[in-house]
């Protein structure tokens, strides 16, 4: 599916997360090794690359949680990524969710961070990602794709613009997957920005506008369709 | 949403977990006992020179027990990286503090509510002195162990063998609180002394530390 | 300045050696403690080295505090390495003056206590240093010796109120001191501060080469192992 129209929309808006220089470094290593970047609204990325090549460190980046040696992050038109985080949403591998605490008694607690008291929001969001409000099994007891849902479930809590993903189809078999990604397409075409760190790349084919990949702390391409990089 | 009425959403969040996973509070009531029952081996309890040190005693005992359970303090909230939720939200960071605080606080009082009726009986403990300043010395000197607790406990997050760089950072910070909670306890103890300026002293230290707590807190938890 | 720090060595080697002779030979003897009370020369000085070490310390980490200034960090390593150092001397020769001349080795005078909080409170402040995963290291370290500069007028006071009710024997103070010892003194204080000096400037430009080489490795290291695969 060629992503033109995105594109087209795109060309006379300003960018809404741009990354310039971006160094990170543990230690003796260095996740990060000078990222620039910059990502139109509206669409729906994917980043690719191998264990090691900074999309944890990327995302986690973006979101703020983790603070770059150098170089800039620049959302929503400020850098101050704390005065925007709530138009931001966050997925991370691990579910961040109590695992002794039901979906709802989860959603509600996260609810309240971000002031939203009405307890509809949550079971609405529970219920796009096809699960059911009224669940009373602690979250530790979920299979791992009804976590992996749940989890996203949370991250829309806040119905960001930004939304950040990080391996959301890991262990979730693969008809749920493609209906996560039939959520998000559907979500990318309400007008959310969306990144979505996976090592399936295929499951995204047709949905992502555009495949960013990494290496080693860099991206080294970006392309709008899977197969002329597989080809290589 | 206030930083207040977050801090009591967090707070009755956490004593709900603990309350339905009693993982923390099972296994810190039994080393309490542990903890009151070698002392009472160790230190002939018949003799006069043990009541003499019970104020000694008993603040040991209870440090102790208090960093067995500020350890836990952050453990539920690395489980799942669930604090990283909580970081990306505009929550405010003092919220989540006070909030762990508090919950520490309950915690450990109950440990020492527990613990105290042991050491009565054992010690045979009897205050000389006025008996209603014990509560305030109890009270001051649990939150001067917790408050710095809590704090440290969160920078051990992000070392290496974090369960032992607790103590490590905690006791030699708190020499001058629990030098004040012994002595304003031997003070009402043995009614030879007035306790008042080791309380105000307690105080003074929990007014400082509290306040470079929540200056700081937020710099620790953002930190990566 | 590439000149300045053999030129500071040099300093040093001739304070040092003056210092000692001047502590040793031209001193007077002490009337009632004779020649131990000469481990006075190296004792007080240490402390006051110490302290001033401590006390960079603490700018230090309010410094990179607010301006999370790499140079900032690498002064408070090393001003608190070599501060529990010379720390390390005053309470070694603490009780090897102490034992001879009051028959105990330690008491609980309010100076010994607080050196030996401090001692305590920096020990832990390096261990923090030792086993907090990297690139966290500097900020934990500014905030605990913020919290370690916090604590220094309460354990003061503490030990105060504690010496009230517990006296013990009264060391030290009082009298006035020879005005050769104190001349004898200000030489050995001058020496071993030159001394502190030189070492933190060295642990100083070992450290940011250590750090720049890191840096460098961590940049580049991913490169040459690609290129090796």
């Amino acid at each position: 599916m060629p992503p033109a129209s995105h594109t087209e929309s795109a060309a006379n808006v300003a960018p809404i997360v741009v990354v310039t220089d971006l160094i990170k470094q543990f230690g003796r290593f260095a996740a990060l090794r000078g990222v620039s970047a910059s990502f139109d609204a509206g669409r729906l990325y994917a980043i690719l690359g191998d264990n090691g090549a900074g999309k944890t460190t990327l995302l986690r980046s973006l979101a703020g949680l983790t603070r770059p040696n150098r170089g800039t992050v620049s959302m929503l038109g400020t850098s101050d990524l704390r005065s925007v985080c709530h138009q931001v949403g966050y997925m991370a591998h691990p579910s961040l969710l109590y695992d002794e605490m039901s979906g709802m008694e989860n959603l509600r607690y996260f609810a309240r961070l971000y002031s939203i008291e009405d307890n509809e929001r949550c079971a609405s969001v529970i219920r796009a990602v096809a699960l059911d409000p009224e669940l009373a099994r602690p979250v530790g007891q979920y299979s791992q794709g009804m976590r992996q849902r749940m989890s996203l479930a949370r991250a829309l809590l806040n119905d960001p613009k930004i939304l950040l993903l990080d391996e959301p189809f890991s262990n979730v078999d693969v008809r749920s997957a493609r209906e996560m990604v039939g959520l998000l397409a559907k979500m990318r075409d309400a007008g959310k920005t969306i990144f979505v760190v996976t090592h399936q790349a295929a499951l995204l084919e047709g949905a992502a506008d555009e495949f960013v990949w990494m290496e080693a702390g860099k991206i080294v391409s970006r392309t709008s369709s899977l197969q002329p990089v597989e080809a290589r | 949403m206030t930083t207040s009425s977050l801090t009591r959403a967090t707070l009755a969040k956490d004593l709900r977990l603990e309350w339905r996973s009693k993982d923390a509070i099972n296994s810190m009531l039994f080393f309490a006992l542990l903890v009151v029952v070698i002392f009472s081996f160790s230190f002939n309890p018949t003799a006069e020179e043990s009541r003499q040190i019970a104020g000694g005693l008993v603040w040991v005992a209870f440090l102790f027990a208090a960093v067995v359970a500020l350890n836990q303090t952050w453990a539920r909230e690395l489980r799942n990286q669930v604090l990283d939720a909580y970081r990306v939200s505009p929550a405010p960071a003092n919220s989540l503090f006070l909030a762990k605080a508090f919950g520490n606080f309950i915690f450990v009082a109950v440990l020492e509510a527990l613990m105290t009726p042991l050491f009565i009986v054992f010690y045979n403990l009897r205050a000389l002195g006025p008996t209603w300043q014990l509560p305030v010395v109890a009270a001051l000197g649990t939150w001067a162990l917790v408050v710095n607790g809590t704090f440290f406990a969160a920078m051990s997050i992000r070392t290496r063998s974090r369960e032992i760089m607790l103590p490590l950072l905690l006791f030699p910070i708190s020499i001058p609180a629990v030098l004040a909670m012994v002595e304003a306890t031997s003070a009402i103890l043995s009614g030879e002394y007035s306790a008042r300026p080791w309380i105000a002293l307690l105080a003074t230290y929990d007014v400082v530390f509290t306040t470079g707590c929540l200056l700081l807190f937020e710099t620790v938890l953002d930190a990566e | 300045m590439k000149r300045a720090f053999p030129i500071l060595a040099v300093l040093t080697a001739v304070l040092l050696s003056y210092a000692l002779y001047q502590a040793l030979e031209v001193a007077p003897t002490e009337a009632t403690m004779g020649d131990v009370q000469r481990i006075f020369y190296y004792h007080v000085p240490s402390a006051w080295t110490a302290f001033l070490l401590f006390l960079t310390n603490f700018v230090a980490s309010v410094v990179y505090l607010i301006r999370r200034n790499t140079k900032a960090d690498i002064v408070a390593l090393v001003s608190a390495e070599v501060g529990v150092v010379f720390c390390t001397v005053v309470l070694v020769t603490g009780p090897i003056w102490a034992r001879p001349v009051w028959g105990i080795w330690w008491t609980w005078d309010l100076r010994l206590t607080l050196t030996l909080v401090l001692w305590l409170i920096y020990v832990s402040y390096l261990m923090l240093r030792r086993f907090s995963s990297s690139g966290q290291t500097p900020l934990m370290a500014a905030v605990l010796a913020v919290f370690g500069a916090l604590d220094v007028p309460l354990v003061y006071f503490s030990i105060w109120y504690f010496r009230t009710q517990h006296p013990s024997p009264v060391i030290g103070g009082g009298g006035s001191l020879d005005p050769r010892m104190g001349r004898v003194l200000l030489i050995n204080w001058a020496a071993f501060l030159c001394f502190a000096v030189l070492v933190c400037w060295s642990r100083y430009r070992v450290e940011r080469l250590q750090r720049e080489v890191e840096e460098t490795q961590a940049l580049e290291g991913l490169l040459e192992s690609r290129g090796a695969r």
